[in-house]
């Protein structure tokens, strides 16, 4: 099978505000068709990032093409066919959902407007309620009609940030489902995200903190560039011996999954030694699993924590 | 790329309109600026401004004449900028070049030494009245002043050497509404068309809605001047709930074209909404775009001639006056509502507002973000 073509492949891109370092040496490259994840804590640049991607930040420094265009030079190219859907919904409160999305196309200059704007309401089940205002409709129906207004001027690259936050479950389970069917449809989706299981979800992954990709890959390439040796706890008292966990050498990583907890370490012989050790004095169980995303996760921010702060 | 696009100019045009019929405040503010600030400035403002221009028509030269003239520069209330025929003072009253026209008639020395009072003419621009009461009064002394000391005893007349005439121009009974009504045509324009624009992008800007606009192929062309239409609009139903109130409340003449007249206005309202929507691409948020308003707006008001008879202002009031396209819009709205001028009288007065506004545009396009940062 051919490979497909990269849809974006930028290289050293660098943003500052004041003299604040927020992006530092981006290097990205997501292929046609790929649900890619921006994944990293707040503050991480991710927003940033997604926003010189498409021309709305002029990044200072840095190299690279979207849609086969220069992101330097040819921004208002660009915006024509990408749909981006803010972090915050940024759609017109005071227009109707009709107006809104008829606005939209206008400003792309859709030829058919009415229908494309008939088609999308249907798409959304939002017919009926076409004049409602937009400011009264519920967090999951604006990501909906956002969603809606981004894909009007079917654009070949989707560009999400946090399209999810503060939606519920079956809204989000249902949009998951969304962006399949158009990344099968052969659209480029890169969005951001703050959960683990969306994570899952996307083909590659890309890890961001404090400025700085730490990570970029599919889930397990990215698990396993972190060289982690993981083991479960799991027992009655479990609560009380956390802290003592903490400080045995080798172990990098304490989490909490549920009523059990994951404790990694990137040198295992000296972890699992020290754990067996520990152990013999309680009634605690242990077991060798293999890493998850989120201890990957939770490794690298704390990594790169300490080398923010050091 | 950046070819204007008119689909897309209506599409924002449209869209402002929308929110604008949704926007009870500032439908409010529309009707309820002009109505109050008509019951504000009803009342007077006074003041006593010197040094008013004044053009002498001398038809008998003599030192009595002579002496009176000096006494006139002596009293600080008139700058004397020189002698003319009669023609030429009435075009100096229409353009507004002098407040006052003195005419000593013929045998003028004749009869002042015969006692036979003369009789002095004195032509006022009094369509600000309370820029010429001072001036006319001291003119009223000045006779007996001047002409006593000097006049032989037998001569003497018991009371008044010479008669003053005065013909007040424009305004021949003093109404002061006359004045204001033309000036708050001016003022509230400019508050209500800088204040609204000013706070039509940096609304965009603060709801987060900006980011989604830049993010379409929009252009700073068809933004600024798509929110620019709707403002026009508004400002002529202004202008003409101001003089209807004019005419049917306050009876002001309106001799002038009405035509010419909005025409003015459309000039004028232009020039403000290029500075509103200039202010709010330059302004983080509503508070700094309100802030940069009132900072323009006080000035206006105060040194435009709009409070204070612009004559009557120091030399650095009115060169900062003179840069001020209200002030230009006065003149040009009285010279029309109350002198009947036409075209032809108002170019030394339309230039200034377009310059104004094309220094203003550049700035304004030049200062538009096309992104975040
Ligand atoms: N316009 C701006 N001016 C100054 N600082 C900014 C601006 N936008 C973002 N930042 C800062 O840059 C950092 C990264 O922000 P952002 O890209 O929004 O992160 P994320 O989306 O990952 O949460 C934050 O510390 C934020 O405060
Ligand atoms: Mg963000």
């Amino acid at each position: 099978m051919a490979v497909a073509p990269l849809v974006i492949d930028v290289a050293g891109i660098n943003k500052q505000f004041g003299n604040k370092h927020v992006v530092k040496d981006l290097a990205l490259q997501v292929r046609q068709g790929e649900i890619f994840g921006f994944l990293g804590p707040n503050g991480s640049g991710k927003t940033t990032s997604i926003r010189m991607l498409c021309g709305l930040l002029t990044p200072d420094s840095g190299r690279g093409t979207c849609l086969g265009l220069d992101v330097l030079t040819q921004s208002a190219t660009i915006k024509r066919q990408v749909g981006y859907m803010t972090q915050k919904f940024s759609l017109w409160d005071d227009l109707t959902i009709s107006e809104n999305l008829d606005f939209v196309a206008r400003m792309f200059g859709m030829k058919e407007r009415k229908s494309t704007v008939t088609r999308a309401l249907d798409g959304l089940g939002l017919s009926g309620r076409r004049d409602q205002l937009a400011g009264t409709l519920s967090g999951g129906w604006k990501q909906r009609l956002a969603l809606a207004a981004c894909l009007l001027h079917k654009p070949k690259l989707l560009l999400l940030d946090e399209p999810t936050a503060g939606v519920d479950p079956k809204a989000r389970r249902d949009f998951w489902e969304e962006i399949h069917r158009l990344s099968a449809a052969g659209i480029t989706v890169l969005v951001s995200t703050h959960y683990m299981d969306e994570a899952e979800r996307c083909h590659r992954l890309g890890y961001i903190a404090y400025g700085t990709l730490l990570a970029s890959g599919t889930a397990e390439e990215v698990v396993a560039s972190q060289h982690l040796h993981t083991w479960q706890i799991s027992g009655s008292g479990l609560q009380d011996l956390t802290e003592r966990l903490r400080q045995l050498p080798g172990a990098d990583l304490v989490a909490s999954f549920g009523a059990t907890l994951h404790i990694s370490g990137k040198d295992g012989a000296k972890l699992k030694a020290g754990l067996e050790d520990f152990l013999r004095t309680t009634s605690l169980t242990m077991t060798a699993v293999p890493p998850s995303l989120e201890d990957a996760f939770i490794h690298m921010m704390q990594g790169s924590r300490d080398q923010f702060e050091g | 790329m950046g070819g204007f696009s008119f689909s897309r100019w209506l599409g924002i045009l449209i869209k402002e309109f929308i929110q604008l019929r949704r926007d009870r405040l500032t439908f409010g503010m529309i009707v309820g600026i002009p109505i109050i600030q008509l019951l504000l400035f009803g009342f007077a403002i006074n003041s006593d401004p010197k040094h008013l221009p004044a053009a002498i028509v001398m038809a008998d030269p003599g030192p009595f004449a002579r002496a009176y003239v000096a006494a006139m520069k002596n009293s600080e209330y008139f700058k004397i900028v020189g002698s003319v025929d009669e023609r030429e003072a009435d075009r100096l009253l229409d353009r507004s070049e002098v407040q006052f026209v003195v005419t000593f008639p013929v045998g003028f020395h004749r009869d002042l030494v015969r006692g036979k009072k003369p009789t002095l003419l004195v032509e006022a621009d009094a369509s600000d009245p309370m820029a010429v009461g001072g001036a006319i009064s001291v003119l009223n002394h000045l006779g007996a002043e001047v002409f006593a000391a000097d006049l032989p005893g037998l001569q003497r007349p018991a009371a008044e050497p010479m008669e003053l005439r005065v013909h007040r121009r424009y305004n021949p009974e003093s109404i002061t509404a006359y004045n204001i009504v033309p000036g708050l045509l001016g003022v509230i324009l400019t508050m209500t068309m800088i204040l609204m624009t000013g706070l039509a992008m940096t609304r965009e800007r603060e709801r987060g809605t900006f980011e989604n606009l830049l993010a379409t192929p929009a252009t700073p062309v068809e933004v600024m001047t798509g929110k620019i239409v709707p403002y026009i609009l508004i400002g002529l139903i202004q202008v003409t709930l101001i003089l209807l109130a004019a005419r049917w409340v306050f009876g002001v003449p309106m001799l002038g074209n009405l035509f010419l007249l909005y025409g003015v206005v459309l000039l004028f309202i232009c020039a403000n909404l290029t500075l509103g929507i200039t202010f709010s691409s330059i302004a983080r948020n509503q508070l700094q775009a309100m802030q940069m308003t009132f900072f323009f707006f006080l000035p206006s008001m105060l040194l435009s001639g709009f409070m204070f008879p612009f004559r009557g202002m120091p030399d650095w009031a009115q060169f900062v006056g003179n840069v001020l396209p209200l002030t230009h819009f006065l003149i040009l709205v009285r010279g029309i509502l109350l002198k009947g001028n036409g075209l032809e009288l108002m170019w030394g007065h339309t230039w200034p507002i377009l310059l104004f506004m094309g220094t203003v545009l550049a700035l304004g396009l030049g200062t538009f973000r096309r992104t975040l940062d």
